[in-house]
């Protein structure tokens, strides 16, 4: 090859220029993209918007501070109906398509089970939101769940331990034949066979039931003590309304367990005194002081009554926000958007959060769990302002956050 | 594992009122699908919009919801008939490929009904309130959802109405005509068009009603509507295509093996829609034309 001094010139000149110009300079110049479905309709719907909106106040509050890296986060979210077979091809789009730096997983179990393998393929991070037991079998390693328990071990002691203290001996299960609702009931009916107590029903119900009654009469049937539900919001409502009919039965002691959606303020504005003695999981309750919640919910509330989303905000809302803020400290902490440095940022240091400090295992889920378990107490009807104060959900465990004891039979708590 | 009479006897009540309901929610569909061949899968979304507007007048007017679905039928008749127009126009009337082409006109309206709803309620679940919801009649051991009960008495006045009307008047002799002999009427002088454009109308007033129905029987959301499409359809197919009787007798047939299936420890509540499939395949097979049809 024959160089001469013009020629190394003109090439050291031009690698000068594109060095200083080339893409990898406009690219980070460029936002960081942040990709995620979020079920906004659907029977996950109205729990979506509310996180979607954390979520958002989270993006803005973090660009106005100039970014993540000096570099504006661009948030790219999708409906995905809460239609577990419409997440895999959403996420495919948001890596092949919209070029994501990081991703979120969708609100719940159902839409996020769907997207592990291709999440596990590409060995990518994903932050989890909400989802139970998405990765048992899938073993990921860049896996972070924002939910407060790890395994059903974790999330229903408070009502087994409470059930125990009453004396029951026997249980019904009653769950939705779909993956959340199955998991959960898998992980109960262990820690009921671990407490001696004897199943006495166990259906499964199809997540299109129109009407309760049927399953109700025959739980009442069966005479159990305990009555364990996993359900999702729509079925939980058409539960709590045919128990309200038809009744459980005396000898039940406690009802409850894993209904979604009576956490949600729509739904317990609407049910009001049928709530009444249902023990029932809850990620948050008025009264608990985490650092800088109820300067969030503050804001967050005047942001949901200009969104017509969860007025009050409590279940998904600030540990939505909280996926923000374990990812802006993971970005900042390793000055990258490396998968694998921020995986082992996460796996590495404790968390600062609006929902306390979280410390993960190593499968990704907390490593000390804080799923409460609370009893509706003294509930009216139509007043939403009632659920913003402490007292309206006794907190039964775990007992550092405990505000009370179980009112028990159901029966009897029923009219309390 | 066996089910005791008493419990199986309090499935068959539990099964009749939900038929009634099943019926109720089909009875349009039995007359728009039926009777016109109008594949109107939009038929479960014009009934939960019915619902929102029920949603929408009690909330304003504090009347019960059963009223406030009558007071809807005569709105929802005029909207009935523009949809027909419309359908007409663009589609049945050009001729070939009607039945694709509608369908898809059908689904992209059902969609435009959840996205508007959507819009303008959000995602959230919407309920009334009456004094027959949350209660219930109680005979010793057998407990009755009034909601239930109040679904099933309407569900029997609709289709009493709906019968005597397609029977003993000219315009619903002519509606019966239209979904048997099209030309033939048309040689007689009367107009097919404006008669199906009328009995659509009828079609989407019941919608409305059967919306009221299904905001008492549960909570209402947006995408509702595609729990409705697969059950409607399989009453009115079972039934015997546009006989009102054959609904409640289908609709009953349903809810009577839904119900049995759920409460049934030994059967396995997951199979509750199965069974129904089921039945609806063996129906088609024994009889296609459907229990009534002929």
């Amino acid at each position: 090859m024959n160089f001469t001094r013009r020629k190394v010139l003109g090439a050291a000149g031009a690698a000068a220029l594109t060095g200083s110009l080339p893409g990898r300079a406009f690219a980070q110049a460029g936002p960081v993209k942040i990709g995620m479905s979020m079920p906004q309709t659907g029977s996950l719907g109205a729990g979506g918007k509310a996180a979607l909106v954390a979520l958002r106040m989270w993006v803005d509050e973090v660009n106005q501070k100039g970014g993540l890296l000096g570099r504006k986060i661009e948030f790219i979210v999708y409906d995905d109906q809460t239609n577990p077979a419409l997440t895999p091809s959403i996420y495919t789009k948001l890596l092949d398509v919209d070029k994501v730096d990081l991703l979120i997983a969708p609100y719940g179990t159902v839409p996020t089970a769907p997207i592990m393998p291709l999440v596990k393929q590409r060995d990518l991070l994903l932050m989890g939101n909400f989802s139970f037991q998405v990765t048992h079998t899938v073993k990921h390693d860049k896996w972070f769940n924002n939910l407060p328990a790890a395994d059903a071990s974790s999330w229903f002691p408070g009502f087994f331990e409470q059930g125990q203290k009453l004396g029951a001996k026997s249980i019904a299960f009653l769950a939705a034949d779909q993956e959340f609702a199955q998991n959960l009931a898998s992980g109960a009916k262990e820690l009921a066979k671990k407490g001696g107590m004897k199943t006495v029903y166990d259906q499964n119900y199809p997540p299109t039931t129109t009407d309760f009654s049927s399953l109700i009469r025959a739980i009442r049937a069966a005479k159990p003590e305990l009555v364990f539900v996993c359900s999702y919001p729509n079925d939980s409502v058409a539960i709590v309304r045919a128990v309200h009919e038809i009744g459980v039965g005396e000898g039940v002691k406690i009802f409850g367990g894993g209904m979604v959606g009576l956490q949600f303020t729509p739904i317990m504005e609407s049910l009001g005194s049928m709530l009444n003695g249902i023990v029932n999981y809850n990620s948050y309750v008025p009264g608990i002081k985490y650092p800088g919640i109820e300067e969030f919910l503050s804001r967050y509330q005047k942001r949901a009554a200009e969104e017509k989303v969860d007025p009050l905000g409590f279940y998904l809302p600030p540990f939505n926000y909280a996926i923000g803020q374990m990812i802006e400290q993971a970005v900042n902490g390793t000055k990258s958007l490396d998968q694998k440095k921020l995986a082992q940022y996460l796996h590495t240091n404790e968390m600062k959060t609006i929902v306390g400090p979280i410390r993960y295992r190593a499968d990704g889920e907390w490593a000390q769990p804080r799923m409460l378990m609370a009893q509706f107490r003294g509930i009216v009807d139509k007043n939403v302002d009632q659920f913003r104060s402490p007292g309206k959900q006794v907190v039964l465990y775990p007992g550092e956050y405990k505000t009370g004891d179980v009112v028990a039979p159901y029966e009897k708590a029923r009219g309390k | 594992m066996g089910i005791p009479l008493d419990l199986l006897l309090e499935a068959v009540l539990f099964g009749i009122l939900l038929g009634g309901f099943y019926a109720a929610v089909s009875m349009g569909l039995s007359v728009s699908f039926g009777l016109l061949d109008v594949p109107n899968v939009a038929h479960p979304a014009i009934m939960v919009f019915g619902s929102y507007c029920t949603y929408m007048v009690v909330a304003w007017l504090g009347l019960d919801p059963i009223l406030a679905g009558v007071l809807l039928m005569p709105g929802f008749f005029l909207l009935g008939m523009a949809v027909y127009r419309f359908y007409y126009e663009a589609f049945e009337r050009r001729g070939s490929e009607t039945g694709v082409r509608g369908i898809a006109f059908f689904f992209g309206l059902a969609l435009i009904i959840e996205v508007g709803l959507i819009l303008a309620f959000g995602v959230d679940q919407r309920m009334v309130d009456a004094p027959y919801i949350g209660k219930s009649l109680a005979f010793s051991e057998v407990r009755i959802p009034m909601r239930m009960l109040v679904a099933f008495g309407v569900a029997i006045v609709l289709t009493v109405a709906l019968t005597l009307y397609m029977s003993k008047t000219f315009t619903g002799r002519a509606i019966k005509a239209v979904a048997q002999d099209e030309p033939a009427l048309r040689l007689m002088g009367a107009n097919p068009v404006r008669i199906k454009q009328w009995a659509f109308g009828i079609a989407t007033a019941a919608s409305a009603l059967a919306g009221a129905m299904l905001i008492i029987v549960g909570p209402v959301e947006p995408g509702m509507d595609r729990v409705y499409i697969g059950r409607t359809f399989a009453v009115v197919v079972l039934a015997g295509l546009g006989s009102m009787t054959g609904t409640v007798a289908a609709g009953l047939i349903l809810g009577i093996s839904e119900s049995i299936v759920l409460m049934h420890p030994g059967l396995g509540a997951s199979w509750a829609p199965a069974v129904s499939f089921m039945l609806l395949l063996l129906m088609l097979g024994v009889r296609p034309q459907g229990l009534f049809g002929r």
